[in-house]
């Protein structure tokens, strides 16, 4: 038996594949956007996996460092390290700031890293793809390659100028803005840091209250002063454990004897994926059912016009004989091809333009499967309704009268 | 009225259609009687609104008749209420059709429009294909087997046509107004080849006809009037 569908296809292919083309500009949209969801999952885990910590210790009752502000002081982490299971407790700062480069702004997270080692001190960017990693105790910063520095590049972070001697690559937050590694000291200045102006009328606001002018307290408003230009704060101190050492252990002693918060990475990623990106997710979520109602709509359509336009022939054809089984499997199979046509165009669209996109887009295998699934679904019922159409048409139309 | 007393090709004996119920009862086909040998072309003659459509439909076992008896060959296709079960399959192995227009597939090629009937009624597609091309030529259209119909001109197209409506060697072919859009001398070719078909499958045709070019060529002519069939004998004028 002759394959109608196929027949019909190849007489005209060009209608079959510009629409399909049609079509598959708006799977590669769907697909794009389940890749963008992706994106945030991969960023958020790439974020845990990138600062190499098992436990993640901030403010007592908040959802820092990545979720919530979170502030400890930064000698913190030496109780921690006295903590049985413990191996490493290292500070670590975060602040998302705009850096000028070039005449342009980029918008990155300045991670403030203690003195340590790369691999070894968890924070610290885990490889390189050009320069060297951060030697100096001040000046120098190693950067994601999305930030578009590259090597020797300055920037200005608050008042002070740091020289990019690293580049590194995947290092981004949770938010998809591409990491800035400074030393710690400086990050640490960084994030409360003034202009000139607002620390000279700051002193000379101080200077002018009489509780830190007191006669008999020599010394007081110097000491006052110092403090306030520092700051001994840091987001989180980021714990690694000694092997086979249970978190959970671990993280009660610290909630219990430090009276601070501590995350194991489950918890962490929970935060990330189940809070912090969930009101994302959802939106994300209403435009792919949007997308996917959209798709079936126009290829109902499709489907329905191309069936209109062959009313007479499936007349005759039902006259002569045909089953209307062969008619329906006609126009469920014209329906896949479409499909087909639009997956594939899809698919390579979505591929091509991933990479352009501001954000981390990734299209996994799976949602590649699970929407190629979904549009032969969406095909298949898209196409009942001009299948019930053809059921209908009376054999008697060809003959007329 | 005339009766033929030869038996097979098509009997229909006092069919009636009607159409609505009760108030709105419409008798389209009031006492219809017919007979058509196998290998025999009869003209089917009537104004509009005289019934023939009604007819074609019945005897295309498109529509169901009210009363009566239609019998294809020794085949009881209606009686008094009763019908074959499976329509579609008569319309596919006893019946062929012949439209104004030609109403090929325009997405298979000639060969496939006209082996398409006989790969529906399960003939492998190589046997189809065969008896397809066999009948083509015998309608001097096999040089265009592989052409798509676009590309074939109206004479051809209802060659073509006559070649679908034959394939399945039907014992009756429904031929409606086959010859309007053509010229005399393509309408006198059709009724030509008609004839020449209808003698070697020993098919019998009914020609539904407004065409005076080839009303004298029957040798026989059924007017419908009011839903009623008359019989009268005509020309039967050979054809050059």
């Amino acid at each position: 038996m002759i394959n109608l569908a196929s027949r019909d296809i190849l007489h005209s292919w060009g209608k079959f594949i510009f629409t399909g083309m049609g079509l598959g500009l708006l799977i590669g949209v769907t697909l794009v956007m389940a890749g963008v969801y992706r994106g945030l999952v991969s960023d958020g885990k790439s974020l845990l996996d990138n600062s190499g910590a098992d436990v993640w210790v901030v403010q007592q009752d908040t959802l820092g460092p990545y979720a919530e502000p979170s502030s400890l002081n930064d000698d913190v982490y030496r109780g921690i390290l006295g903590i049985p299971g413990v191996e490493q407790a290292t500070n670590i700062t975060y602040l998302t700031m705009q850096v000028r480069h070039n005449d342009t702004d980029v918008r990155v997270m300045v991670v403030g890293i203690a003195p340590g080692m790369a691999g070894k001190t968890p924070g610290w960017p885990r490889f390189l793809v050009a320069g060297r990693h951060i030697t100096r105790s001040h000046y120098e910063a190693v950067a994601d390659i999305a930030t578009g520095l590259k090597l020797g590049d300055k920037i200005t972070l608050r008042r002070n100028q740091y020289t990019v001697v690293g580049l590194t690559r995947r290092m981004v937050s949770s938010g998809g803005d591409p990491m800035v590694f400074i030393p710690l000291k400086d990050a640490q200045e960084a994030q409360f840091l003034k202009n000139n102006e607002a620390i000279w009328l700051d002193r000379r606001k101080t200077q002018a209250n009489p509780e830190f002018n007191r006669p008999n307290v020599p010394g007081l408003l110097d000491s006052i002063l110092t403090s306030r230009t520092s700051n001994l704060s840091v987001n989180s101190v980021l714990v690694t454990l000694k092997e086979g050492v249970d978190p959970v252990q671990v993280i009660t002693n610290i909630e219990r004897w430090k009276y601070l918060t501590a995350y194991g990475r489950a918890d962490m990623e929970d935060i990330l994926v189940g809070k912090m990106i969930a009101t994302s997710a959802r939106q994300i979520a209403m435009f792919l059912i949007i997308l996917a109602v959209v798709s079936a709509a126009i290829v109902a359509f499709i489907i329905y016009t191309l069936t209109m336009d062959k009313i007479r022939e499936i007349a005759v054809l039902k006259l002569i004989g045909t089953r209307n089984f062969t008619i329906a499997s006609m126009i469920v199979q014209q329906s896949v091809v479409l499909g087909i046509i639009g997956f594939v165009v899809g698919k390579i669209t979505s591929s091509f333009s991933a990479p352009y996109f501001p954000k981390y887009v990734l299209i996994m295998p799976e949602d590649s499967i699970m929407g190629f699934v979904a549009v032969m679904i969406i095909c298949i019922l898209a196409s009942l309704v001009a299948i019930r159409m053809a059921l209908r048409v009376d054999p008697a139309e060809a003959v007329g009268g | 009225m005339l009766m033929s007393q030869r038996v097979g090709g098509v009997r229909i004996e006092n069919l009636k259609k009607q159409y609505g119920q009760g108030e709105n009862a419409f008798l389209a086909l009031k006492d219809v009687n017919m007979q058509v040998a196998p290998g025999e072309v009869v003209g089917l003659i009537g104004p509009s609104g005289s019934g023939k459509s009604t007819l074609l439909k019945c005897l295309g076992a498109i529509i169901d008749p009210t009363e009566g008896v239609m019998k294809l060959g020794d085949q009881v296709i209606y009686d008094q209420g009763w019908k074959v079960r499976d329509l579609r399959a008569l319309r596919r192995d006893k019946i062929g059709f012949v439209f104004q227009a030609p109403y090929l597939i325009p997405f298979l090629d000639v060969v496939d429009n006209v082996a398409l009937l006989p790969m529906l009624a399960g003939v492998p597609n190589g046997q189809a294909r065969e008896k397809a091309l066999h009948l083509l030529e015998a309608l001097d259209v096999a040089h265009r087997a592989q052409a798509m119909p676009s590309q074939l001109s109206g004479g051809e197209q209802q060659r073509v046509a006559i070649a679908r409506g034959l394939v399945n060697r039907p014992p009756i072919i429904l031929a409606d107004e086959p010859t309007a859009p053509l010229d005399s001398e393509r309408a006198l070719a059709v009724i030509r080849i008609l004839n020449d078909m209808a003698r070697e499958y020993e098919t019998a045709i009914i020609v539904v006809t407004h065409d005076e070019k080839i009303i004298p060529t029957f040798k026989r002519i059924y007017h419908i009037r009011d839903g009623i069939t008359y019989e009268e004998a005509g020309q039967g004028r050979p054809i050059n």
